[in-house]
């Protein structure tokens, strides 16, 4: 039985093995979903007749994967939704630094990598949702006022393990240090009406339901929910928007790019992150998730713009990932589950 | 036993693997978790394998009595669907429980607004994890119990009578004992996959071991630190494994003959009632509620998510499936067989160790396999460019191969299960005989054991085939370009929260695990005649 296993198993290893393809390729290693990638890549192959192949898997796995693969890797082009995990591959060496006039003029500075390893491709907002039958827009400010005690038992979170809540608490850290934002984020948990939620839609519907009156969320998922139920009493707020510190402006994070250390291709990677940075191909991007574009001169879908306009905080988002051991250590301690 | 050591040693590899980490201590790392998050989770972990224990063992048990051996209404149907929620990942069980049951659920919602009723006990909490986890693994306990009531349970409970013992007496003090190996067994790889969950665990925010693992590894950036929690879980799980083993060896199980269907119990019209009732309660929570739930947001998404891709997606699910089971199946086998051939305790050492893979946090599993795999790779790669000019940045890992061994060493466990416990039934008397009737080590499995082995056989492979079918991260991680699954695509849905878009696959999951399911039962109930 055995032999035969084996020799079956040895002919299905060289019929499936990759035959080499004559036309010009890029390979992704993706984090960001099949569905909001795919019909870029596709419109890319149809305009340039380069084909990109991709595989997609958590950050962790595949950044495992380029490092056990070393210069041997298949993948030139590391593709995240989180900024954190960028600066992490870029910790790593897993990346490397790219010239490019156009990211430089299509990305604003504090949406890429200072050191040009990676690039913000499109924005995830971090803001306040509220229960509109319960909440006035004025008693809202601030994420940190939500720390304060006249929201007790009126808040819902989403769990502190998703890295959302992780570069929002980063963010924070910048301004206000340790020991200050642990206080805040204390205050949060103690504001709790309910255990944190697995994600951002569960604790919208929560304050839709009246458990809570106030949760963060990511904007694309208040559209996503508010497209399948227009009706529910929800709105959002554009927190911290008066501050004067660094904090000023809502959290942003991205979903970004950076081409690899080991690149077979680095050139046609370079080329492939610049076109998705370009007026034509950023809505495509960004909409088809509800996310911003990252590049100032296009405008967003009409859903997202009519949530109103907002000021970004300008803290560069590659903290996010630098600062992100000490966040995720100092939700632990303020028992932030 | 060469062909065993061997099986171990690959098992070992992601093991060695993970052991290997603590070349590199990240004292920092390890010192908070310890401080602020290991005190709390181990408790959490194991109360959940405690509850988890009690509730698939007493689900279990007492479903597979009331269709092995009582005559109920509707018992010929229980009898296989009651398999179903295996078909099922645990998480998509999880978010309908949670959907349906939390305050922004219909039944609270119902209560809140028709009644003013609040304070339902909160579906997310340590009890909810418990049940659901229970509702969704009971069937190993079910299955692999029912085979040995069904072969063993009236005999026992006559000779129990026949001394004098009430029906009762008779099952906790006879029958009971008597299957505890097979009871076991099933126990074993629920709480084996319980440990092991990441998803379920995730939509309940229910801190584990795996849970702190996960968190060492992505939120931490320690990859080091995640495969020393992972090393700690191992060891306990082995620890467990052999404290099992021994206080089984001691007993001696020999078969005392088959079939039970001619001498049902028959309930009286009420009992019988309750046993529809419990039953169709069951199969309504772990099975029917969820998948109608399944089929509703199904409804909604087909028309814009079907394509044509979900045949070859379906194709390599299956295909996956079917190879990987057929590979468990047979290593499986050959291991359990040179355990009965040469039963000492080193061989029971390298079954354990054969079988450990699937108490691993999947994807750390995944990269355990995948960096020597990579390493091997490169070496390849280097000699075939210097010696062939080779170009190229993949040779094994290109393949399928590096799939199918990963698959290998997560569910061997699965299939060693029901085979062992099978071989076990089968009394030695009959190997005695067959030796003296001049048949080999080689004749008395392919002729002997093999026939006698079919039910366990089947049982063996569709369990090995759903699982592999609800696998992600191993998957995730090995897969050739191209060669997306369903899995996959429940993956790409659910890892931006778009569950209701993710029930579409998870129902082509359930679909092609059922066929199997079905065709198991129909098999076995002809195989048994």
């Amino acid at each position: 039985m055995k032999p035969t296993l084996t020799r079956l198993l040895a002919a299905l290893a060289f019929t499936v093995a990759a035959l080499p393809a004559l036309a010009e390729e890029v390979v992704v290693y993706s984090a960001r979903n099949e569905q909001l990638i795919k019909p870029l890549f596709d419109a890319y192959s149809r305009e340039t007749g380069v084909l990109v192949k991709f595989i997609t898997d958590k950050e962790g796995p595949l950044m495992a994967r380029l490092k056990a693969e070393g210069k041997n890797t298949p993948a030139d082009m590391l593709l995240t939704v989180d900024a954190g995990n960028l600066w992490q591959a870029s910790e790593e060496g897993l990346l490397r630094p790219i010239r490019s006039q156009t990211l430089q003029a299509n990305v604003p500075a504090h949406l890429r990598d200072p050191d040009n390893e990676w690039f913000g491709l499109s924005v995830r907002a971090r803001t306040i949702v509220y229960n509109t039958a319960k909440v006035k827009p004025a008693e809202l400010s601030t994420y940190e006022d939500l720390a304060s005690p006249k929201w007790k038992g009126r808040l819902c979170l989403r769990t502190s393990k998703k890295v959302y809540n992780q570069s929002l608490v980063a963010m924070m850290i910048t301004e206000y240090g340790e020991g200050k934002t642990e206080d805040m984020v204390r205050g949060w948990v103690g504001n709790l009406a309910t255990a944190p939620f697995p994600d951002d839609t569960k604790a919208m519907e929560a304050v839709a339901a009246g458990q809570c009156d106030v949760t963060l969320v990511n904007t694309y998922y208040f559209g996503r929910l508010m497209e399948k139920s227009p009706n529910l009493p929800l709105a959002i707020f554009w927190p911290n928007q008066n501050l004067k510190n660094k904090a000023a402006g809502v959290h942003v994070n991205i979903s970004g790019a950076g081409v690899t250390r080991h690149a077979k291709n680095p050139a046609g990677a370079q080329k492939l992150i610049e076109w998705l940075s370009s007026d034509k191909a950023q809505n495509l991007f960004a909409d088809v998730n509800l996310e911003y574009p990252v590049n100032p001169k296009v405008s967003p879908d009409k859903t997202v713009a009519a949530w109103g306009g907002f000021k970004q905080n300008l803290i560069n988002v590659k903290e996010a990932g630098s600062l992100q051991t000490k966040a995720v250590k100092l939700m632990d301690r303020a028992g932030y589950k | 036993m060469l062909f065993a050591l061997a099986v171990a040693a690959l098992v070992l590899v992601p093991v060695a693997v993970t052991f290997s980490s603590f070349a590199r201590v990240e004292g920092d790392i390890l010192a908070h978790l310890t401080e602020f998050v290991l005190p709390e989770l181990v408790g959490n972990t194991l109360w959940l394998v405690f509850g988890v224990a009690i509730g698939v063992g007493v689900l279990g048990v007492s479903l597979a009595w009331l269709t092995a051996m009582c005559e109920f209404p509707g018992r010929r149907l229980f009898d296989w669907a009651l398999l179903l929620p295996l078909a099922l990942p645990a998480y998509v069980t999880a978010f309908v429980a949670i959907g349906l049951l939390d305050f922004t659920g219909p039944l609270q919602t119902w209560l809140r607004e028709s009644w003013g009723l609040t304070g339902l006990p909160e579906i997310r909490s340590r009890g909810g994890v418990i049940l659901v986890m229970s509702l969704a693994l009971y069937p190993y306990v079910y299955l692999i119990a029912k085979n040995a009531f069904a072969t063993q349970g009236a005999i026992a409970l006559e000779a129990a009578q026949s001394l004098g013992l009430s029906r009762t007496q008779g099952f906790f003090r006879v029958a009971l004992p008597m299957a505890r190996p097979w009871i076991a067994a099933g126990m074993m790889l629920a709480l084996m996959e319980t440990l092991a969950d990441f998803g379920t665990m995730a939509i309940f925010n229910y801190d584990t071991f795996t849970t702190a693992i996960y968190k060492a590894w992505y939120s931490l950036f320690s990859l080091p630190a995640a495969a020393q929690l992972a090393s700690i879980l191992i060891l306990f799980v082995l620890v467990a494994v052999v404290f099992e083993q021994r206080s089984r060896t001691r007993m001696r199980y020999g078969a005392v003959g088959r079939g039970a269907a001619s001498r049902r119990i028959k309930l009286s019209p009420a009992l019988a009632g309750l046993a529809l009732l419990y039953a169709g309660a069951v199969l309504a929570a772990a099975f029917l509620i969820p998948i109608t739930q399944l089929a509703l947001w199904t409804r909604d998404v087909i028309a814009a998510d079907l394509d044509a891709r979900y045949w070859a997606f379906a194709w390599h699910s299956v295909l996956l499936a079917g190879m990987g089971a057929l590979m468990v199946v047979a290593v499986a086998l050959l291991l359990a067989y040179a355990g009965r051939q040469r039963p000492d305790s080193a061989m029971m050492w390298t079954q354990r160790l054969a079988t450990l893979g699937y108490a691993f946090p999947g994807a750390v599993l995944a990269v355990g396999l995948f960096i020597p795999v990579a390493a091997l790779d490169n070496w390849l790669i280097d000699t075939g460019r210097a010696w062939f000019g080779f170009d190229g940045s993949e040779i094994l890992k290109g393949t399928l191969l590096v799939m199918l061994l990963a698959y290998l060493v997560r569910f061997l466990a699965v299939g060693f299960g029901p085979i062992d416990s099978g071989l076990h039934r089968i009394s030695r008397n009959i190997d005695e005989a067959a030796k003296n009737l001049g048949t080999g080590a080689a004749g008395l499995l392919t002729r002997v054991h093999l026939p006698m082995l079919r039910a366990s056989l089947l049982t063996a492979a569709t369990l090995t085939f759903v699982d592999i079918m609800k696998e992600m991260p191993i998957t995730l991680m090995t897969r050739p370009f191209g060669w997306d699954t369903l899995a996959v695509r429940v993956f790409e849905m659910t890892s931006e929260g778009e569950w209701e878009r993710a029930a579409l696959p998870s129902l082509a999951i359930v679909i092609a695990g059922i066929i199997p399911i079905i065709l198991m039962t129909w098999r076995g109930a002809h195989s048994h005649g």
